[in-house]
């Protein structure tokens, strides 16, 4: 690997302050999943890593009921999913974050970390928009907030200004009788990159049949992954059935710009949104029901 | 760039002082620093899991962590798996059930195998195959290893 240098500050203040200093040459590390094996393939071009992981912010789990949950930008999948209330009440997050890679790959792999390296591809995009996470972004000229959906400008490219970074998401608790879903679509069971992906998170009313409020999103068949308005629009004030899943579907499709490549083609690609698009609905409002049968 | 640069970690247990380079891997410091050379690069970019350690409790790619991110933690290598009395009950299993070839992903598939174990002593042939697709075998087929591993509970169970 070229050479480069290396710093792990300890706090938000000095990170920025290295970024500052070294511009565009420089790059967050976090897992490394990502970056280490760009720099090593010679598929990006830096001088400085700086090693996030010592920064308290960037590794804190911190939930709480009204305001929701605070996710550091660099903890890692494992830490995801085996946390007993995140993994029960961001049931989209723990679908993503237990399909990134193997094992190895989610004891090191950040959710922040897969955003700003902004694939299209991403798993855990979806998931996060479909939670309604917010970036919290530090820089040189304090904090600012922008939506995921917003985060991502083009494949491989985010909305992060020279020595800006991502410190946390902010994800809203759910309201009651909320369920969600990722499901990606790959030839094989795991380790491999996603032909399509799908989120969906609903909420129900009382009825525990009509539809309040939800959220549709995809991965791998745009430029940036997607949030499909219209396809929440199908469902919301709904009661849910098999038929405005059907119409939600064929939002979604319609909404999709795929492209062809060696992964599929554009065709199967749409295909898969339909199925994927059912198939994320169905689970997660079979969620919203169980969660409101445990209360 | 600056050059070398201090690192102190824990390694099988012992203390571990070494000098290295921003841009090396875990694994290149490993081998060619320390001279352990039982951890073996695969395909050096995250995928092959032939490179397998234990960081800081976690099982992780070393091809893909760098040396210098190991000042202050504890890594485990398959240099510590073995036992002052002899064999770990997953390297013998290994052995007796055939469970490699070339060898080259072995190591790899014990470090992995272990911290599996470590998580959940009673894994299903469904969970071990699970957690091992993160390990890549060209020679076995897999049945072998996944045998290898339900074999290596038994032993570890009768042990307890």
């Amino acid at each position: 690997m070229r050479a480069f240098d290396y710093a792990a500050p300890k706090s938000l203040k000095e990170a920025v302050a290295l970024l500052d200093q070294r511009g565009d040459r420089a790059r967050v590390l976090s897992g490394g999943t990502d970056l280490i094996v760009q720099v090593r393939e010679k598929r990006r071009d830096l001088d400085l890593m700086v090693d996030v992981k010592r920064i308290p912010e960037l590794l804190e789990i911190r939930y709480d009921a009204t305001t929701g949950l605070t996710l550091g930008a660099s903890v890692a999948c494992n830490r995801i999913y085996e946390h007993p209330v995140v993994s029960r009440t961001y049931p989209g997050l723990v679908d993503a974050a237990f399909l990134i890679g193997g094992i190895q790959i989610q004891n090191r792999a950040s959710l922040g970390g897969n955003l700003c390296n902004a694939s299209p591809a991403a798993d855990s995009i979806p998931a996060l928009i479909v939670h309604r996470a917010v970036c919290v972004i530090a820089g040189p000229k304090g904090q600012r907030e922008l939506p995921v959906e917003q985060f991502c400008v083009a494949p491989g490219r985010n909305a992060l200004q020279t020595a800006e970074l991502l410190v946390s998401f902010r994800i809203p608790s759910p309201p009651p009788r909320f369920g969600a879903n990722y499901l990606r679509f790959i030839p094989r069971n795991e380790m491999d990159i996603a032909v399509v992906g799908c989120g969906v998170s609903l909420s129900l009313e009382d009825d525990l049949k009509t539809v309040a409020a939800a959220r549709v999103s995809l991965g791998a068949v745009a430029p940036t992954p997607l949030l499909v308005a219209e396809a929440a629009a199908v469902l919301s004030s709904q009661p849910f059935s098999p038929e405005i899943v059907d119409k939600a579907a064929a939002a979604a499709q319609a909404a999709a710009r795929p492209i062809s490549d060696m992964r599929g083609t554009a065709e199967y690609r749409r295909h898969l949104v339909g199925v994927l698009t059912r198939r994320a609905l169905l689970k997660a409002f079979e969620r919203a029901q169980e969660v409101s049968h445990d209360r | 760039m600056t050059g070398k640069v201090r690192v102190s970690a824990t390694i099988n247990g012992e203390p571990a002082d070494f000098l290295c380079e921003p841009r090396q891997s875990l694994l290149e410091v490993l081998r060619d620093e320390l001279k352990m050379t039982g951890t073996k690069e695969g395909c050096n970019n995250g995928n092959c899991g032939a490179c397998n350690v234990v960081f800081n409790g976690l099982l992780v790619n070393s091809c893909i962590v760098l040396a210098v991110e190991a000042d202050g933690a504890t890594v485990e290598t398959i240099e510590g798996v073995m036992r002052p009395e002899g064999l770990h009950p997953l390297q013998t299993a290994f052995l007796e059930n055939a469970a490699l070839q070339c060898g080259i992903c072995t190591p790899g598939f014990i470090v992995s195998a272990k911290a599996l174990l470590e998580h959940k002593p009673k894994a299903t042939e469904a969970e071990i195959r699970h957690w091992c697709a993160g390990n890549l075998c060209r020679c076995t087929g897999y049945d072998k290893i996944v045998r290898a591993i339900l074999d290596a509970e038994t032993r570890l169970e009768e042990a307890r």
